[in-house]
């Protein structure tokens, strides 16, 4: 119960510090609807959901980014990070606090932008909204956890898409293959197994390899 | 509580620190003096626990939780209060009754007034004074402070002297100043390191 306790406390702390500093919401409502407005323009006549779903990702995926790019700025401006890992709390629980915190911001940007992709392009179907939901959480865990290991280097900023968007396609993979549907893919559900799968598989793998991550 | 044999440090191609050896036993007061890049504060981090030797060995006998470490920076979130910022830690840190310390510690460092504001809008001092209230929130064995007085006003030293006599033989502390006059009646082991 402990360690719930202090993921809740934690992830309360990254909450609160974004509601009062609005460091990194506004940038990704701003560019997840900046995005499709552009693509609106940039893509003549009507384009297949074929083609708006891969637009959809991309834009997801980017704005993701944007998050996970803000996700330790405080830990490294003020240097709290020292603090945190000599608490006597599991270290797994920084890692999955702030992926809770930022899985927050990305569904956030995301209610703005599904509903905007609807207007634009095509409709939502309840199988894309679960690749969203399936998606998010592997996008999450994964981008906090290499946010973490940039946050320590020089190159963070270049560092964090380097090391996160290859790790990403097998998550680009699933997630269009779910939005895509029939009669491009046979079953979706297939797709949507795989983004399980992924989440399930990187989450044991970043909640047992994260102490090594924040150790020196 | 604290034994270090030939600990030396290298970032890279750079040596930071050579041969250390220290034996502190449990109630110590080691002051730690030395030029600006003498490595004082690596040796600190490593006393701490944060930063491990690429030399020699270090053995603590005070685990993690038992370390108060006052870095260069006061390791507080400056969008939170000082209240939130020491349940936070509170929490984190396993402190029994923390309403109750965190409210004895603010008003001792004179921040009770001021609990509800953010540390943003403190000044340095004040920020200081906060550090090391969120230090001393656990109780911790072994105090690890680099420059605790930096910042401080002659009320905030003050009141640092007194916390630190008060704790004396009682706890273990490893500490770093540029005026070592000031605690050389509690020190009881003193250590100067060179460029």
């Amino acid at each position: 119960m402990s360690y719930v306790r202090d993921v809740g406390a934690l992830a309360r702390k990254d909450l609160l510090l974004e509601l009062r500093a609005r460091d990194t919401l506004p940038a990704m409502l701003l560019f997840v609807a900046v995005t499709f407005v552009v693509f609106h323009f940039a893509l003549p006549g009507t384009p297949s959901r074929l083609e708006t779903s891969g637009l959809l990702w991309i834009a997801i995926l980017f704005t993701a980014l944007l998050g996970l790019g803000r996700a330790f700025v405080p830990e490294r401006e003020q240097r709290t990070m020292d603090a945190l890992v000599l608490a006597p709390c599991d270290r797994s629980a920084i890692w999955l606090a702030k992926s809770i915190a930022t899985l927050a911001f990305l569904a956030a940007a995301e209610v703005v932008a599904l509903p905007l992709y609807a207007l634009f392009f095509h409709s939502i179907t309840s199988t894309t909204v679960a690749a969203v939901l399936l998606a998010d959480l592997g996008i999450c865990g994964v981008g906090t956890f290499l946010g973490a290991m940039a946050v320590a280097t020089r190159a963070r900023d270049l560092l964090l898409p380097l090391l996160f968007l290859p790790l990403a396609i097998p998550i680009v993979v699933g997630a269009v293959g779910a939005t895509v549907g029939e009669p491009v893919v046979s079953s979706p559900g297939r797709y949507l197994a795989f983004l399980a799968l992924y989440d399930l598989l990187f989450a044991v793998i970043c909640w047992a390899s994260f102490e090594y991550v924040v150790a020196e | 509580m604290l034994t270090a044999h030939r600990l030396g440090k290298r970032y890279g191609e750079r040596r930071v620190l050579r041969g250390i050896d220290l034996a502190l036993p449990r109630g110590g007061f080691l002051v730690v003096t030395g030029p600006n890049g003498s490595g004082k504060t690596t040796l600190l981090r490593i006393c701490a626990g944060l930063t491990q030797p690429t030399e020699g060995t270090i053995e603590r006998t005070a685990v993690r939780a038992q370390v108060g470490y006052l870095g260069h920076e006061p390791l507080v979130y400056r969008e939170l209060t000082a209240l939130e910022n020491l349940e936070l830690y509170g929490r984190l840190y396993r402190v029994a009754e923390r309403r109750e310390r965190t409210g004895m510690l603010l008003e001792r460092f004179g921040l009770w007034d001021v609990r509800h504001d953010r540390v943003a809008s403190y000044s340095r001092g004040m920020t200081q004074r906060l550090a090391l209230c969120r230090v001393l929130l656990h109780e911790p064995e072994l105090l690890v402070l680099d420059e605790p007085y930096s910042a401080l006003d002659e009320a905030g030293a003050e009141l640092l002297d007194v916390q630190l006599a008060e704790l004396r033989g009682e706890r273990t502390f490893v500490l770093t100043t540029h005026d070592p006059a000031r605690v050389e009646s509690l020190a009881s082991g003193a250590l100067a390191l060179a460029t």
